[in-house]
């Protein structure tokens, strides 16, 4: 002990020779010999920090921040010698989809396989709603209501509305139900499968507070499981019943986490779902504890090819459609899902950056919060100077819903377009003729995920297995 | 509203429930309806939106009278799983017993179950007032947001567990209260609501009889001294 002891002190004597002072090293830590743990790293002590002074879990919005195995792992093979391009500018690459036509009157056809993933009025401002609302039926394609009922002003701005059955049954109400053109069950969100919603007492003002029959200021605890049924038979029973009250008119859809999807979506079609949602682990919330976010659930990655292989045993690939979540960004990332087996793809966090959250010009704003334009994700503390996850008044007026509707649509139209150029690039007269074939993976887990092959290899990790 | 000039009758067992809906949300439906041979049907006499009366002579499954609006929906019979879930206003009287989930997220009107209802009764209420003759079942009025439930037999375990503002009146035992459900004072303006509801469902029992319950209010925000009711 003594020893070590002595050899110890030799070191830190050794290396105090010479020594620069902190204030000498400015940032560059590593070239002076400081080396940050990875177990232990600077964001790891600060939660260690922040938990033993406050005692509370850390609750925060957006999702997974965690390196996980993603579209960006697959590359497209483009045609050349043994497939036929498109020409870029001039052949059709069709890009409409249609939603729910498998037991509803009128199935939704949305212009564009992009879709807005459900976001409530309460975890963002009316405003926000409303832009969303614009951009998505200025692109052609539908929004999506929230753990918090139906706004006016959603309903007003959207063409395709799908309005959601959650747990909560916060503001459901048959009036609304009748006005929606399509019902999404939702069972869970890739951010937290199995958990409920969460909305803080910020942000239950008292408009928020009226449309869920709350007392103002509460911090509000969604439940986690569904009131009236348990299980898929009931599950059967209730999309029987939700379907009487609106006179099989309306598509309806049941959205799941991506956990255990292999059954999960067999199970949503044999209760009789006519679309499927799978949100993967990126997927976004307004409001979770982080190590929910960060713990539970797989990558999307992973679960579009359980999804599929579901419904092709099923027989009912692209007859109940499949519409994947979590992470998508790019157009690339849109026809990736979509050759995997994807009928659509929806967005919510790029969505809400395309209206102007986390923009560099608010960097400031987002400083005085304790963070910085890139790492803003404060959205269950209502304080957003972008005006889109408040339910401050004057914060929400800062964002114009024209002007965000309009920045919206651009997005969807660049992802659109973005798509289009791949699928041309392979072949493909419309986006659903992509397919696994034009892929192939970068990296081993991607190619487990996915289910294609290792770039320049025939080597599928895992599929002379029964892997599911 | 059609004239009054007799009664439509539905047979179940000779058309469908499909048949019978699309009939009751008709823009003009008949004003009175009688529904025979059920058979235990999920999805009876659900969605309607009209004054009409419905009386439905036998026993129903899932959901009867969901999302009931402005309607009088009477089953004579027992009811299963969620009757009257959402309803929104209107009356729904079981004359047997209820199944589990009885007015779940129910935002209004009167929900009467004559018998006993099984568990979760009034789970997530949001508004709606339910009056039970006989016993409920464990975790009823569960995350209760508004609204009464007056039970006139006992209550199970984890009687209002959760609860925000709905208010409960039991008249018998109640096994065990939830998280942050406590007793609380029955004052004259409760006794005089009471009467009312009690009035409304045509029972006779007396509300000086009962006592109330509601929440504590103690899990309406995070505190970290709470921690092992989470």
């Amino acid at each position: 002990m003594d020893s070590d002891q002595d050899s110890d002190q030799g070191r830190d004597h050794g290396r105090d020779q010479g020594k620069d002072t902190v204030r000498d090293m400015g940032m560059d830590f590593a070239s002076h010999g400081l080396r940050e743990s990875a177990t232990f790293d600077r964001a790891t002590i600060h939660a260690i920090q922040r938990a033993a002074a406050t005692g509370v879990y850390d609750i925060r919005g957006w999702g997974a921040k965690r390196p996980l195995p993603h579209f960006d792992d697959l590359l497209f093979l483009g045609a050349s010698m043994s497939r036929y391009p498109l020409e870029g500018y001039r052949e059709r690459c069709d890009t409409d989809v249609v939603l729910g036509a498998r037991n509803a009157k009128y199935p939704l056809h949305l212009d564009i396989p992009v879709t807005i993933a459900g976001m409530s009025f309460g975890a963002l401002s009316a405003n926000a709603k409303e832009a969303l609302g614009r951009g998505a039926s200025a692109a052609g394609t539908s929004t999506t209501t929230g753990d918090g009922g139906m706004t006016p002003e959603e309903r007003g701005q959207s063409k395709h509305l799908v309005y959601q059955y959650l747990p909560s049954r916060y503001g459901m109400n048959p009036d609304d139900l009748r006005k929606a053109d399509a019902i999404e069950v939702v069972l869970g969100q890739g951010a937290k499968p199995g958990g409920g919603g969460m909305l803080l007492g910020q942000k239950i003002t008292d408009r928020v507070a009226g449309m869920r029959t709350l007392p103002v200021g509460v911090d509000q605890r969604s439940a986690c499981r569904h009131p009236d049924w348990t299980g898929p038979d009931d599950l059967t029973i209730k999309i029987g019943e939700l379907r009487e009250i609106t006179d099989w008119e309306k598509p309806i859809y049941v959205k799941v986490g991506a956990t255990r999807t292999y059954y999960d979506v067999k199970l949503a079609v044999h209760a009789g779902a006519d679309v499927v949602v799978v949100d993967g682990m990126q997927g976004g919330t307004a409001a979770t504890q982080d190590v929910f976010i960060e713990h539970v659930g797989i990558p999307t990655l992973a679960a579009i090819p359980q999804a599929v292989q579901a419904l092709r045993e099923l027989g009912v690939h692209r007859e109940v459609q499949l519409i994947v979540s979590g992470g998508v960004r790019t157009g690339a990332d849109v026809a990736k899902a979509i050759a995997l087996g994807a009928d659509a793809v929806a967005i919510g966090t790029a969505a809400l950056i395309a209206l102007g959250d986390n923009h560099p010009r608010r960097d400031a704003e987002y400083r005085e919060l304790g963070s910085a334009a890139g790492y803003f994700d404060d959205f269950q503390d209502g304080r957003d100077p972008a005006g889109i996850s408040t339910q401050d008044e004057e914060l929400a007026a800062r964002l114009d819903p024209v002007e965000g509707g309009r920045r919206l649509a651009n997005y969807l139209r660049v992802l659109t377009m973005e798509a289009q150029t791949l699928a041309r690039a392979c072949g493909k007269a419309h986006l659903h003729h992509l397919e696994p074939e034009d892929l192939v993976a970068l990296t081993i887990e991607s190619a487990a995920m996915a289910r294609v092959p290792l770039a320049g290899t025939d080597w599928i990790p895992g599929a002379s297995g029964a892997a599911l | 509203m059609a004239a009054l000039t007799g009664v439509e009758v539905a047979d179940l067992a000779a058309s469908t429930i499909r048949d019978l809906n699309q009939a009751l949300h008709a823009p003009q439906p008949a004003a009175a309806w009688r529904v025979l041979n059920p058979r235990g049907a999920h999805s009876v006499a659900c969605g309607l939106k009209d004054e009409v009366t419905v009386d439905i002579e036998g026993h129903v499954g899932y959901y009867c009278a969901g999302m009931n609006q402005h309607a009088t929906v009477t089953v004579h019979g027992n009811a299963g799983v969620g009757v009257a879930e959402n309803m929104m206003s209107g009356t729904v009287r079981v004359r047997g017993d209820a199944s589990q989930s009885a007015g779940a997220t129910a935002h209004g009107g009167l929900l009467v179950i004559e018998g006993n209802a099984a568990a979760r009764c009034g789970i997530s209420m949001k508004g709606v007032d339910i009056v039970v003759g006989g016993n409920v079942g464990h975790m009823s009025a569960f995350m209760g947001q508004a609204g009464r439930l007056v039970v006139c037999g006992d209550a199970g375990d984890a009687l209002g567990d959760s609860l925000y503002e709905a208010r409960i009146y039991v008249k018998g035992t109640v096994k065990s209260l939830g998280a942050d459900c406590v007793e609380k004072e029955m004052r004259d303006e409760h006794l005089v609501e009471l009467a009312e509801l009690l009035k409304a469902a045509e029972f006779d029992d007396d509300p000086g009889d009962f006592r109330r319950y509601g929440s504590a209010r103690r899990l309406y925000h995070f505190k970290v001294d709470n921690s092992t009711a989470y």
